[in-house]
């Protein structure tokens, strides 16, 4: 039954021209930013050399396009997210839903499976440019892969807000914005000041936990906050089209 | 044997307006109901309870004997449900949509395309598989909608408003498909327009402010009116002459040569033909009055809204 509402989601996302254009727009940016990382990188050679323990080229091309990569993905993610469910509320296609023999959970779980599947396309193209670089030089595998480890949570947590604000409003582009909203303010949430609550804001900002993988960081409390965030909003995204269900 | 459908006492308020108050019905197999009642009478809300879309604020709806509040998934089953607005999706083609709903409620895999044809070839959209859904004209569309709500030959099949927005011809071909599926199916379908309930409804609820103000099997009504006959003749008559009719109770004039007579129960009209012929009335329309319904439907909607 997940596997249904999977498949009939990703079907449909693939059919509009946006799913598409995303992903077109990602890689034209991307393309665009990881060739000027080459060019910086090509220029630092000479100077690189002469340091006794260089930073690598996996430090200083495909980490700096990770980041980049989880910047730009935060503003082209919720495009993607915006119409799951509010959508099928404008339309009236919910009530199809809603009455057929199908739980709330594989519902969802089924519509988060759809959204991870085109997410899973873009970490692809954003890892096969670092990895083109293997046809001439070395990377650091180890430090590649947990970034893109990070990339590939960050973005799943992207998911689930985006998921859970669609599920919130029967316009797409008030998901879209309320997902923009709180997905910059859990980005920029540890800028605040370093007083004894800044430590707390350090721990709830997607940003300060990204950037520990990137540095080729690996800690389990990390895995837990992605984990954590994501189990909740698809929890939230059930309790509401539940209250759906009673409210009206 | 368990009533197909069973609801006790059902309430449902928005925000402390009710909309729906102490309604309470069956449903026997095979039989198809008709909700009737003005705007906003709660028709499409009682709908929505009873396809497990909305919860009830209070009272029971049990499914085939099953429950549908405690164990909505399994009687969901055995439910086929089309909203007001058909629920399309409109960038799929016919089929890839059929498919989907046949997935969605759970038709075993090997019986999902014969399931398809059948669906298709019941609501007649054979050619139409390959097409877009949003380039289909609202008839198709609507025929689409229905193709959903039967293709796993659900035993209850509930269609708020089928033949809304249709032309006289989609009309006609939407009953004839009510008609078909009642063979097999137990319908609940809520509609504004009389003539529709007459034509295929064995049993008729009127709704009214959210209440049950109405319930009776159509033949029945049928037969509380057969006793009115209307009769108009080409000579002017006197009130009087018509109560020497055998077996009329009372005659009154409605003006231009038209009366409408009261029988008694066991009157034979053929008799009263017979009777105008002999008399050289010139006897030029002699029918039943057929506005029973109607009549009732105006009585019961429109009086009681003052309160």
């Amino acid at each position: 039954m997940i596997a249904s509402i999977a498949g009939n989601e990703l079907r449909r996302l693939f059919l509009s021209p946006l799913a598409w254009s995303l992903l077109a727009v990602m890689q034209l940016l991307l393309g665009w930013l990881f060739l000027v990382q080459i060019e910086t990188f090509l220029e630092l050679q000479p100077r690189l050399a002469a340091l006794e323990n260089p930073p690598g080229i996996t430090e200083l091309v495909a980490m700096p396009l990770f980041d980049s990569a989880a910047v730009i993905l935060m503003l082209l993610v919720p495009l993607l997210s915006m119409g799951l469910f509010s959508r099928e509320f404008l339309n009236g296609t919910f009530s199809l839903l809603l009455t057929s023999p199908v739980s709330m959970t594989s519902l969802v779980v089924g519509k988060y499976l759809a959204l991870l599947a085109t997410l899973a396309i873009m970490l692809l193209l954003v890892a096969l440019m670092p990895l083109s670089l293997l046809l001439g030089g070395s990377l650091d595998l180890g430090t590649l892969s947990a970034g893109l480890l990070g990339l590939a949570l960050t973005l799943a947590a992207y998911g689930a807000v985006g998921l859970f604000l669609s599920s919130l409003s029967r316009q797409p582009a008030i998901a879209a914005i309320g997902s923009y909203g709180v997905l910059l303010l859990l980005w920029i949430i540890n800028l605040a000041g370093s007083g004894r609550g800044s430590a707390l804001f350090g721990q709830l900002a997607i940003s300060s936990h990204f950037h520990r993988l990137l540095s080729g960081l690996v800690v389990s409390s990390d895995l837990f906050y992605f984990a954590l965030l994501i189990v909740t909003c698809l929890i939230l995204t059930i309790r509401r089209l539940d209250t759906l269900r009673s409210d009206g | 044997m368990e009533p197909l459908i069973k609801t006790e006492g059902l309430y449902r308020y928005f925000a402390g307006f009710c909309a729906v108050r102490d309604v309470s019905f069956e449903l026997q197999r095979g039989e198809v109901l008709g909700f009737l009642g003005p705007n906003g009478a709660g028709k499409s809300t009682t709908m929505r309870i009873l396809s497990g879309a909305l919860a009830p604020s209070g009272g029971q709806v049990r499914l085939d004997g099953i429950d549908l509040l405690e164990r909505p998934i399994e009687a969901k089953a055995s439910l086929g449900y089309l909203p007001e607005n058909p629920p399309l999706y409109r960038d799929l083609t016919v089929d890839e949509y059929l498919r989907f709903c046949a997935r969605l409620r759970r038709v075993p895999r090997s019986r999902r395309a014969k399931a398809l044809q059948q669906a298709k070839r019941r609501c007649g959209l054979e050619g139409s598989g390959r097409r877009l859904i949003g380039n289909l004209s609202k008839g198709y569309q609507q025929r689409v909608g229905i193709a959903q709500a039967i293709i796993h030959e659900p035993k209850l099949v509930i269609l708020d408003e089928p033949t809304n927005g249709l032309d006289p011809n989609q009309i006609r071909e939407i009953r004839g498909l009510i008609r078909e599926l009642t063979e097999t199916q137990g319908i609940i379908l809520s509609t504004h327009i009389l003539p529709e309930v007459q034509a295929v409804c064995d049993r008729v609820l009127i709704l009214h402010a959210g209440r049950l103000v109405f319930s009776e099997r159509l033949e029945n009504l049928r037969q509380h009116h057969r006793s009115d006959l209307l009769i108009q003749t080409g000579n002017p008559l006197e009130p009087a002459a018509l109560g020497e009719l055998p077996g009329v109770r009372r005659a009154s004039p409605l003006g231009d040569n038209r009366f409408r007579l009261q029988l008694d129960d066991d009157a034979d009209p053929g008799v009263i033909a017979e009777y105008a012929v002999e008399k050289g009335w010139r006897l030029h329309e002699l029918c039943p009055e057929q506005q029973g319904l109607e009549q009732i439907f105006t009585r019961l909607t429109t009086t009681e809204s003052i309160q």
